[in-house]
């Protein structure tokens, strides 16, 4: 199979879905004319025009608005906030207008829109450029939240995420632009709410999404070499969340351990912890760990930013406390 | 000429005692605590919807604000749907679920009252770039008020609407006041069209409570939008008689200001014309009163009538796919 990058992947699902139906069309900052500042929709502007292909000015929160309003009238948005951080300032878009006009007003509207933006630390853009806000994102009902880890499950839900009649917001990794991974040429689709076992076994289960699967998935590598068998769950969307799966793991490893990029305070995996201790706490044999990014805001300095956020190295040892 | 003259001023002289009598209806029930939460009124501001809805076509839009009923009455909102949905009932506009300050009616092209000021004019701007890229000639109307205009929504949807020429209007109620707050405490600019020097688009006062203004310049407005030529902002100038909501005791208001503006109300300037001009007697605008009035108490009928929601409601339509478990975890 062809390998492809992450942020091609992206480009892909946008593009495939721009060409099947001419309802959607893109409004972010830098979209036309650069193709975004992270080179996703080159040559956009060229294929689909300056109707389809909007360079906004920065205004975040006006045209996310407005794009709720486009939705409304019938037309699929997709939105970049080019970094999650800017996120707060069309909080009320989000928040109050696409996640509520539904429910507000009995059913009658719905509100295809997508939200793309790009978060996470490791390009040493400090604190307002580097942040991990998906779980603010996550509390409010009406929204749905994805979160992919790899470049074939970017396309594919970032595929279907354009096709939902509800609001998604699609949480990307600035780092995970560039890694390479299998994508199949033919279409397909992720349905939103379902994770994916990216590894089983038998000894503990570690929970994770985004760029942390990848994290994950090294230390199953090195827990191995100590004879530990972990089952890895990517979560891939954590709004609807898929409890199946994760309630199923638990049950057979009977230890868990929940990876997140975000700070840890209030994180998406504290609600995770919550819910597994509420439903599956007889099945546990270990207290459920979180290994997450430290209470501090992103700092510039190389030598300081990659102390922020879990390692491989960090989910090793975190399994490792609770594999007695 | 003369006869649709006279058909036109008889049709708004109805339509304003419709808002007014739901109006004063809504505050009596509020006052009487049959009705829940808050709400707010339109009373003193109705030539502005009825002249603004009117000058639209059928294919066009608008967008409220959260002292919206008289807008959707004047749209052609259901005041027996419209009631229910004051009253919390599974027949109104919203199934209960948003309220007075929520009413929205897409088969009428009505996007929503909002309860965030401001909020509606980013959804407006949006709907008249929806109307760009699918190439059609509906125009969007945002009704808002003189506290929105200080938001950011409002600059930048103006900067964006004008910078791509969108079919929109944008109609600013300036009624004064911001809650408790007037507007001339809070903005070094004394009339908000000026505004549109801005965004270099047309910028028109009118008086408010006067219909045939507002007909007349949300006409020009329309037609300018819909030529492509882009935004208009219109500042209708109002008083809103009740509080900010029902029980707001008012105490920012002087006797002298709510006097200078009971005395140039919109229903008795076309009252006076219709009777100058030999449109209409005393008597048949008495009876319309009385019409409406009749109306107005089958629309309460209505709502008392109407069932509450199945709490089953209450998790409904929170997504259109996957809402159960959407809402279980």
């Amino acid at each position: 199979m062809r390998s492809i990058t992450y942020g091609q992947a992206i480009r892909e699902a946008m593009y495939e879905e721009m060409t099947r139906n001419s309802s959607v069309f893109i409004l972010g900052e830098d979209m036309g004319i650069m193709g975004s500042v992270f080179g996703l929709t080159k040559g956009f502007l060229e294929e689909f025009g300056e109707n389809r292909v909007i360079d906004t000015p920065i205004s975040e929160n006006g045209f996310t608005g407005m794009a709720v309003g486009a939705a409304m009238r019938g037309l699929r948005p997709i939105v970049e906030i080019m970094y999650i951080d800017f996120t707060p300032i069309a909080l009320d878009p989000i928040v109050n207008q696409a996640a509520k006009l539904r429910y507000m007003t009995g059913g009658q509207i719905s509100i295809p829109l997508v939200i793309r933006a790009p978060g996470g630390a490791g390009r040493r853009n400090a604190g307002q450029h580097s942040q991990s806000l998906e779980a603010l994102l996550t509390h409010f009902p009406g929204l749905k939240v994805i979160a992919p880890g790899t470049p074939y499950d970017a396309k594919g839900l970032l595929k279907s995420a354009i096709r939902e009649d509800d609001p998604v917001i699609c949480v990307e990794h600035k780092i995970l632009y560039a890694k390479k991974g299998e994508v199949p040429e033919e279409e397909y689709l992720i349905p939103l709410g379902k994770a994916d076992i990216k590894r089983s076994g038998k000894d503990v289960t570690i929970i994770a999404y985004s760029r942390q699967i990848l994290f994950a998935l090294e230390a199953a590598e090195e827990l191995k070499k100590q004879g530990i068998d972990a089952e890895v769950i990517d979560l891939r969307t954590l709004v609807p969340l898929d409890w199946e799966t994760i309630q199923q793991s638990i049950r057979k490893t009977h230890r868990v351990v929940l990876v997140q990029e975000a700070v840890k305070r209030n994180g998406y995996m504290g609600e995770i912890a919550s819910q597994i201790i509420d439903e599956l706490f007889d099945y546990l044999d270990a207290p459920v760990k979180r290994v997450a990014g430290l209470n501090v805001i992103p700092p510039f300095s190389p030598a300081l930013e990659d102390h922020i956020y879990p390692n491989p190295q960090d989910i090793v040892n975190t399994v490792l406390d609770i594999a007695y | 000429m003369k006869k649709k003259e006279k058909e036109l001023y008889l049709h708004f002289y109805h339509e304003m005692q419709r808002l007014r009598s739901f109006e004063l209806k809504a505050s009596e029930l509020f006052t009487q605590a049959m009705l829940a939460g808050n709400i707010h009124t339109y009373i003193g501001q109705e030539a502005i919807a009825v002249g603004a809805c009117n000058a639209l076509l059928e294919i066009d839009y608008i967008v409220c604000t959260h002292r919206g009923h008289g807008q959707c009455i004047a749209r052609g909102c259901s005041p027996n749907i419209m009631m229910a949905e004051l009253f919390g009932k599974e027949t109104g506009y919203c199934k209960g679920k948003g309220g007075s300050m929520h009413i929205a009616d897409l088969s009428r092209g009505i996007l929503g009252a909002n309860g965030i000021v401001g909020a509606g004019l980013a959804i407006g701007t949006g709907s008249g770039l929806a109307s760009k890229i699918t190439e059609k000639s509906e125009v969007t109307l945002v009704f808002f008020g003189d506290g929105a205009s200080n938001e950011g929504y409002f600059h930048e949807s103006l900067n964006m609407a004008s910078a791509w020429k969108l079919p929109v209007v944008y109609l600013c109620e300036n009624n004064n006041y911001g809650v408790s707050v007037r507007i001339d405490r809070v903005c070094n600019v004394e009339n908000i069209a000026e505004r549109a020097k801005a965004y270099d688009i047309p910028g028109v006062i009118i008086d408010g409570n006067n219909v045939f203004e507002v007909y007349n310049a949300v006409q020009n407005a329309a037609e300018y939008a819909r030529e492509g030529k882009g935004p208009t902002l219109i500042e209708a100038k109002t008083y809103r008689y009740h509080g900010h909501y029902e029980g707001d005791p008012q105490i920012y208001k002087s006797k002298e200001e709510m006097e200078k503006w009971l005395n140039h109300d919109s229903i008795e300037i076309i009252k006076k014309e219709i009777l100058a001009k030999g449109f209409a007697s005393e008597k048949t605008l008495e009876d319309v009163e009385k019409k409406v009035k009749r109306e107005i108490e089958e629309a309460v009928d209505f709502a008392k009538n109407s069932p509450y929601p199945d709490i089953q409601r209450v998790t409904e339509d929170v997504y259109s796919t996957d809402n159960e478990r959407g809402v279980a975890r």
